[in-house]
């Protein structure tokens, strides 16, 4: 059964770290519990403002920099996610619908890659790579 | 704004089980109120693409079912009172459904649909019906899947499929099964039957074979919903939450227990790699509620102390492997010790033999083969190939080579399965050669 990743974006609010009003934050959690109830969340998460966090950014092969927050393009920053399980995009997007939100806020609605669907540019090799990989760091 | 079919199916797939919960209530009759929440669902297919979908599409579609249910007392003239009390909920003779959807919403308060839906749950698993009808019943009312998913994931031709649902609602309906939770020890005992359901629906996908394999782990996640979905509604039995994380914990290792070529891949052979860890934390969280149900449960009961339920048992044995990083780092002593309040449990030699795997990991192979000896005698065990399985790598770690083959040859001959035979035989042949005749 499919996977979604949805993602909330951030705004100037959430980036200054401001906690949403009581209301929607009361909101906000009893549409979590409908979701848990209904047996299609997998996991939610709120993220801290870009100020909380870094980049770390690949200028080649050796050398990398890291760029502490925050992030000046807080339009892209996301905020938070959920990680849905339904049997389709449809019923995914029937359930995104519900969230408790207004004023032009955009959920970001993506499927996950399942295993199965990886293309042939995931090569046996490839996945055997990955395997050795993650043995490596323990899982 | 138009919408398409896929979006009516998938906002039904949300609703569908709130809505026939209720309609149940209404009627007092599950298999009525399944044929009235189809009749709702046609309903909005008709009208939804061109009207878009109502701002409250489980307040309509239960609005719709409950028109058709005062429609169909009317015709069938049978139960006038039904009418009645209906005709009092609804505004029988008003246009449209904007007065009913303002007292469906009222009604729709959500500690009285968490009630509905569990009278749905004990109803559908009723032991009246055979396994294969609550699997199919559950399914439909609860799941929201279509008579062909259903067919579709059983591998049965769709008409069959429908044939089960059909006696399914039937027999229910001639046992005169009333649409509640039941009290008391006959709860203990439903809620077993329950559980037995949603285990089974997860059995079926999670026993698949390589070419349907893909098809039927819907079935697993099918089976993980409906057990959160329980988990929310019954959170003080512990076994609810056992079960999700049994589950959870196996289903989590869905991609490490087949090779390459579709060839079963033993528990201590898997690639741990690959086995999904997000699923597992998912799973040893369901545990650690269980736990908490049980203590409060025990809390309750003041002196007696609960002991765990077979669900709990299991997820605690598959917890012991999920949280050994190697095979090597198995906790086998507990495992042996879990498998032990099993069998005082289920009485199953099945769970028998496999404390003897685990004693024989523990204590090592002789106190293994020991447990498998009183095994042996058991009808119920003869034509089991894992008993001669086991017995034989009891026997090959003992150095015992030629007993071992001949056990490995047996259980090769016993198993139905293609690829576990051959698995069988090349152990068999690592025995080495067989003695000659003399």
């Amino acid at each position: 059964m499919p996977r979604f990743m949805v993602f909330i974006k951030g705004d100037e609010g959430s980036e200054a770290g401001a906690m949403p009003p009581t209301d929607l934050f009361e909101e906000m959690i009893a549409y979590n519990e409908q979701l848990a109830k209904a047996g299609v969340l997998l996991a939610a998460e709120g993220l801290k403002p870009t100020q909380a966090g870094a980049k770390v950014r690949f200028d080649d092969k050796e050398r990398r920099t890291v760029l502490d927050g925050p992030f000046t393009e807080s339009k892209e920053v996301v905020a938070g996610y959920w990680l849905l399980q339904t049997s389709s995009l449809q019923e995914a997007l029937e359930w995104v619908k519900r969230a408790p939100l207004s004023g032009g806020a955009t959920l970001e609605v993506r499927p996950i890659f399942e295993m199965s669907e990886l293309g042939p540019e995931f090569t046996p090799e490839l996945r055997e790579a990955q395997q050795q990989l993650r043995e490596q760091l323990g899982g | 704004m138009a919408q398409t079919s896929e979006t009516v199916e998938a906002v039904w797939r949300l609703e569908a089980a709130r809505v026939v919960a209720t309609l149940a209530r209404y009627t007092g009759d599950l298999g009525l109120a399944e044929e009235l929440a189809q009749d709702a669902l046609v309903a909005a297919l008709e009208q939804w693409p061109a009207a878009g979908v109502p701002a409250k599409p489980g307040a309509w579609l239960t609005a719709v079912g409950k028109r058709r249910a005062v429609d169909h007392f009317r015709r069938t003239e049978t139960l006038r009172r039904k009418v009645g009390e209906l005709g009092r909920e609804l505004a029988i003779d008003g246009e449209g459904y904007e007065a009913d959807l303002a007292g469906a919403d009222a009604a729709a308060d959500d500690t009285a649909i968490d009630d509905d839906l569990l009278r749905l749950v004990f109803t559908a698993c009723h032991p009246v019906l055979s396994a294969e009808a609550r699997v199919a019943l559950t399914l439909r009312v609860l799941g929201g899947l279509t008579t062909a998913e259903i067919a579709r994931a059983f591998l049965i031709p769709q008409a069959s499929a429908a044939q089960r649902i059909v006696r399914a609602k039937r027999t229910l309906a001639d046992a005169g099964v009333p649409f509640e939770v039941p009290d008391g020890p006959e709860r203990r005992r439903r809620l077993a039957s329950v559980l037995e359901v949603v285990y089974l629906i997860f059995n079926e996908g999670y026993a698949a074979t390589a070419g349907d394999a893909w098809l039927r782990a819907d079935l697993c996640a099918e089976a993980l919903r409906l057990g959160r979905v329980l988990a929310g509604l019954m959170p003080a039995e512990p076994e609810v939450p056992a079960l999700v994380a049994l589950m959870e914990i196996q289903d989590s290792r869905r991609h490490a227990r087949t090779g390459p070529d579709g060839e079963p891949v033993l528990l201590l052979d898997q690639d741990r790699a690959k086995w999904d860890r997000l699923q597992i934390e998912r799973g040893l969280t369901a545990l650690v509620r269980a736990d908490q149900a049980l203590q409060s449960a025990e809390t309750a009961q003041s002196a007696e102390t609960a002991e765990p339920g077979p669900y709990h048992l299991q997820a605690a044995l598959a917890a012991c492997h999920a949280r050994a990083r190697t095979a090597e780092d198995t906790d086998w002593p507990l495992i042996a010790a879990l498998y032990g309040r099993l069998v005082q449990q289920t009485r199953s030699p099945v769970v028998e033999l496999n404390r003897a795997v685990a004693v024989g990991m523990a204590e090592g192979p002789e106190a293994g083969l020991a447990i498998t000896e009183a095994l042996t005698g058991l009808r119920a065990m003869q034509d089991y190939h894992l008993l001669p399985g086991v017995r034989g790598d009891l026997l090959f770690r003992l150095g015992r080579h030629a007993e071992a083959r001949a056990e490995f040859e047996r259980a090769a001959e016993l198993t139905a399965n293609t690829r576990e035979r051959a698995l069988l035989l090349a152990r068999a042949a690592a025995c080495g050669e067989r003695p000659r005749r003399a």
